[in-house]
């Protein structure tokens, strides 16, 4: 508890205003870095107090914003605090949180904020009961995010990572332990090469890093529909552009494509999925696969109806699917003929009338989705973009690590002093993945190398 | 067992078994003062090298060095006895430098034998253990075969392969701990009935030659290395050995063809045998299945001793039937006339999965009864010498009323070693390699004596003598590392010179050669590595915050609900003692340790 924490302690969407809270010892020094007022620096007001200012740094004004400080002990931490109070726009909180963690804090983890307010002394044993059930249900969360980002896309890259670094690993180690075995190791050279393979490849991660997390924040709605509903001309008239191809052979959908759209200053990030229906075709089967992966973890969930065309069998397996979940009912092809009867299991669900080709409907739909994302039945997205900064940061430390690996490589020092770095950098990578390194190692050496005098 | 008889002597420590694991520790409970009972099936196979008669090499080279380093006794047995040294691994940085010696099996065993028969506190006997006398959970005393009773206040169990030992030889089986030696069947049972979770591993040993029907015309010559790189830091350097040279040959395609005709006789690929093998250890035939790519694998010929012509045949371990064993080693460049003296054998036996253990090799289940060496899963002379080393040091202080001795990942390959068996427990054989020390390069073969002597002088384990040449070692290496750093050549000092790749100690123009020459080494390389481990002691530094952070074994996991259900089940299995411990069993999350803190802070404060 010697660092500093930060994190944004609203939901999104529950009123006009969003708060960043910092808690730790530098919490007045990194405010007053990124505070600006005509009156004094923060580390000098007076404890309890409000003020006026403009958030920002290096002549980037990012919003204009009420300041709280909060000196020790007489704090809910009991260490120092300052909270932001902003204006409540997500992204205007993100990027204030972004700022902080640039000057010093460190993201707080799921619960963090009461965990120290109860190590500090600050609550009684009931509610020492209720931080623990806390940092579990957050971190079954931030687990269960975890594990749509370890099968997506930019997990299974940082896993890609992790393999080759185990590979390398594995040859040094061989080096290393095994010297009276008849064995060939990759030779230096090799594995300087390899090195720095991996080390573009995770520099090539940490570029995209800033893309990534703009793509994932936001409220995620998959749009979900059996072959030919209209899903990809739906997504299209809601971002208002033309990226899906949109035809009228089923199936031409065949990955899941995301799109981010504001709607009423509110990110909204829109899954394009495949028609989700029994196929043949191998390709077309990892696009089916995604779909209902992406079914499964967004928020929000539309389920797009041909309403000129009766309810079938694929209709209905959505629908169960999507049971439990926040979910809107989209008619689409209201502009043709209606032929569908909605059996009585659905009428309760909301349901809106769209014609995505002509555009009727489209507000209607629009407002229905902003009022979902402030009902608070929404969950925060908080925890995407946690795990995000924690990919980064991880990356980062393994990307130090590396690059003084390549460096030991080139000015030859000893291997095991080279292994030693590597190790870190695994290690750096396991934060992320959740796996340690030693037994993973040797399995690769016994299965590479005939070991055994 | 009413009408047993009770030995008069009551004895402070008993242990089971005399191989290296036992005799280790029963050397260091009579070192340290206490009276020591030590058991064996057998007198004349104490400290019996039942496989290779080699000590050391890489990782275990570590291990036998921090043994002696302690005060223990295998490095001492292993330079009076060897036949042939070498340090390995020259060629890398100095961290990963191991010895290894080829031992006169005989005359490590007959050394070893008379070392226990003169200590001081140490009676030796020979007796089959059947029970162990149990009161409540305290372990007090044991019953042999005969019916006679020994009363002791801690009980340390070295049983190698004997619980349930069962020799494979091809289609034939025998029950044996090793060949021509009974298996112990009924300790076996006693330790299940007190609730110990065993399980089922196997090892195996390659055949033995005849020297006379060897033609080593056609093999490299393997010459050991001179100066004779010891073992021990207590052995002087003017100790002479005249050393014997092992032999490097290789298996031909008419091995392969031999194996491949004759592998359904083998136990292994039969389904006969149950154990799981070490995979760093496979067997030939395991060689040619899961390597087929590879043309021809080493075979190294090892003397067995200076008074035998039995050569140990290192990389042909099977358990082939006896008919085909002779034609596969006849296939080997250079044995196609040799004659097999004994031959190989497989050997399945049971375990105590090691999660059962506390660091000081008590168990956590009966108090004062302590498990070491292959008993708990591990293989190796090293590993099995280490633990009983720990676990008598630990029986004894617990005698005398002291705190214990816990050796840690960040101090020694040895708190390794115990540290994975409790936190990760085994379901192989366990063997030590550098890559499993996250600290390897300060858990150096060089330094082991200044990590570890100390602490063995303050459990009364290191002589008076041992610790004096300690001392005078660790005096002028301070001196000369301090006048390194002052003398300056120019804008640097010698310390940082030093430290360039190039620059060795002896071309320093103020080296200073009447220091002996492992402590020029030491400067040379503790100067040199010192900006590669800054980082690891801060690493260090962290490590032990967890490793302080104490769990209390009455800890009910069960009652805490916010731990998932898996971790719940590993924490009340596993029974970690400590934040340290816990965070390293497999499919403990860091979430369920931030829990885990919280929980024990609010039970402390519920306790003030």
């Amino acid at each position: 508890m010697d660092d500093t924490i930060a994190a944004i302690s609203t939901p999104i969407g529950e009123g006009g205003i969003a708060i960043i809270r910092v808690s730790g010892p530098n919490a007045l020094a990194i405010a007053d870095r990124i505070f600006h007022s005509r009156r004094s620096r923060v580390s000098e007001f007076p404890s309890h107090t409000l003020h006026f200012g403009t958030i920002g740094r290096n002549g980037e004004m990012i919003d204009q914003v009420m300041l709280a400080v909060l000196r020790a002990p007489r704090t809910y931490t009991k260490e120092d605090t300052v909270e932001i109070n902003c204006h409540g726009g997500v992204l205007t909180a993100r990027k204030i949180l972004a700022l902080c963690l640039q000057s010093g804090a460190r993201l707080a983890e799921p619960g963090e904020f009461t965990k120290r307010a109860f190590l500090n002394g600050r609550l009684d044993l009931t509610q020492a009961e209720a931080v623990m059930d806390l940092i579990r249900a957050k971190s079954d969360r931030a687990h269960t995010a975890a594990v749509h980002e370890l099968e997506g896309h930019l997990s299974a890259k940082i896993n890609q990572a992790r393999e080759k670094l185990v590979t390398i690993l594995a040859h040094i180690e061989a080096h290393i332990d095994f010297p009276e075995e008849d064995i060939a190791p990759e030779t230096r050279e090799t594995l300087v090469r390899d090195t720095e393979a991996v080390l573009g490849f995770v520099r090539s991660l940490l570029a995209t890093a800033g893309e990534g997390k703009l793509l994932r924040e936001g409220i995620s709605v998959a749009i979900v529909g059996r072959p030919n509903v209209g899903k990809s001309s739906l997504m299209n008239a809601l971002i208002g552009s033309d990226r899906s191809i949109v035809t009228s052979v089923p199936g031409t959908t065949r990955d899941t494509i995301e799109e981010s759209a504001s709607i009423s200053g509110i990110p909204f990030r829109f899954t394009d999925t495949a028609g989700i229906r029994q196929t043949r075709g191998a390709a077309e089967k990892i696009g089916v696969e995604r779909s209902r992966k992406a079914l499964d973890i967004s928020e929000i969930i539309l389920i797009v109806l041909d309403s000129s065309k009766p309810l079938n069998a694929a209709d209905r397996e959505i629908v169960k699917r999507s049971e439990g979940r926040n979910t809107l009912l989209v008619l689409n092809k209201v502009d043709l003929p209606n032929r569908l009867r909605l059996p009585d299991g659905l009428a309760n669900l909301e349901c809106v009338k769209v014609s995505a080709t002509i555009g009727t409907g489209l507000d209607i739909l629009r407002d229905k989705l902003v009022s979902l994302a402030y009902s608070g039945k929404v969950g925060t997205t908080a925890v995407d973009v946690a795990i995000n900064e924690r990919h980064k940061a991880s990356l980062e430390i393994a990307e130090k690590y590396l690059t003084e690996c390549s460096v030991a490589f080139k000015s030859n020092q000893p291997l095991e002093v080279i292994a030693q770095q590597f190790r870190r950098s695994l290690d750096a990578i396991g934060e992320i993945t959740g796996k340690t390194a030693t037994e993973d190692i040797l399995s690769k050496i016994f299965s590479t190398f005939c070991i055994g005098k | 067992m009413s009408n047993a008889f009770t030995y008069p002597t009551r004895y402070d420590v008993i242990v089971i078994g005399a191989g290296h694991a036992g005799t280790e520790a029963a050397l260091a409970s009579a070192r340290i003062g206490c009276q020591t009972l030590l058991l064996t099936t057998n007198l004349d196979t104490i400290g019996q090298m039942s496989c290779n008669p080699a000590i050391g090499g890489l990782a275990k080279g570590h291990l036998a060095r921090e043994i002696d380093a302690l005060g223990g006794e295998m490095g001492v047995n292993t330079d009076a006895t060897g036949i042939q040294f070498r340090m390995l691994n020259t060629k890398k940085g100095p961290s990963v430098w191991a010895p290894r010696a080829q031992c006169d099996k005989k005359a490590y065993q007959f050394r070893l034998k008379w070392v226990v028969e003169k200590q001081p506190n140490l009676d030796v006997k020979q007796a089959m253990i059947d029970d162990l006398v149990v009161e409540g959970d305290k372990v007090c005393g044991v019953v042999t075969k005969m019916g006679v009773r020994y009363a002791a206040g801690a009980v340390i169990v070295t049983t190698g392969t004997f619980l349930r030992g069962l020799i494979h030889i091809g289609e034939s089986k025998m029950e044996a701990g090793r060949a021509g030696e009974p298996a112990a069947y009924s300790l076996s049972d006693s330790l299940r009935r007190l609730g110990f979770e065993l399980g089922r591993l196997k090892t195996g040993t390659p055949p033995r030659l005849n020297r006379r029907s060897i033609d080593f015309s056609k093999m490299d010559v393997q010459p050991g290395d001179e100066p004779v790189p010891f073992f021990s830091y207590r052995t002087p350097q003017t100790f002479h050995v005249e050393q014997l040279p092992c032999y490097l040959t290789y298996t031909t395609e008419k091995t392969r063809e031999v194996i491949q005709a004759n592998l359904h006789r083998s136990p292994m690929y039969s389904g006969q045998i149950q154990g799981v093998g070490p995979r760093y250890c496979p067997s030939i035939e395991d060689k040619f299945v899961k390597f087929a790519e590879k043309e021809r694998h080493q075979i190294f010929l090892e003397p067995e001793g200076r008074g035998t012509d039995e050569f140990y045949v290192n990389g042909a371990s099977t358990s082939l039937p006896e008919d085909v064993q002779i034609l596969m080693i006849q296939s080997i460049v250079g044995l196609e006339n040799a004659q097999i003296m004994r031959p190989a054998y497989a050997v399945e036996y049971d375990y105590s999965l090691p999660h059962q253990l506390h660091p000081t090799m008590e168990t956590k289940r009966i108090e004062n009864l302590y498990f070491a060496g292959q008993i708990n899963g591990t293989s190796g002379y090293e590993e099995a010498g280490a633990q009983g080393l720990v676990a008598g040091i630990n029986a004894a202080l617990s005698a005398k009323g002291q705190q214990p001795l816990i050796l840690t990942r960040a101090d020694s390959y040895i708190g390794v070693l115990i540290d994975d068996l409790i936190t990760k427990s085994t379901d192989e054989p366990y063997r030590m390699f550098t890559s499993r020390a996250e600290y390897r390069l300060l858990l150096r073969q060089d330094n082991a004596d200044l990590r570890l002597t100390p602490l063995g002088r303050r459990v009364g384990l290191v002589s008076d003598e041992h610790w004096a040449l300690f001392e005078q070692k660790r005096q002028s290496l301070d001196c000369e590392i301090d006048r390194l750093r002052k003398s300056r050549d120019g804008s640097f000092t010698y310390a940082e010179i030093l430290r360039r790749p190039e620059i060795t100690y002896n071309s320093l123009p103020i080296a200073d050669r009447s220091l002996p020459g492992d402590v020029t080494q030491e400067v040379e390389i503790q100067l040199k590595y010192e900006g590669y481990i800054a980082r690891d002691l801060e690493q260090i530094e962290r490590f032990r915050k967890l490793e302080d952070k104490s769990l209390p074994g009455w800890l009910d996991y069960e009652k805490i609900a916010a731990l998932r259900f898996e971790s719940r089940q590993k924490l009340t299995r596993y029974r970690p003692d400590s934040i340290g411990q816990a965070s390293r069993i497999p499919g403990v999350t860091p979430a369920d340790i931030a829990i885990l803190l919280v929980w024990i802070k609010r039970a402390g404060s519920v306790a003030a």
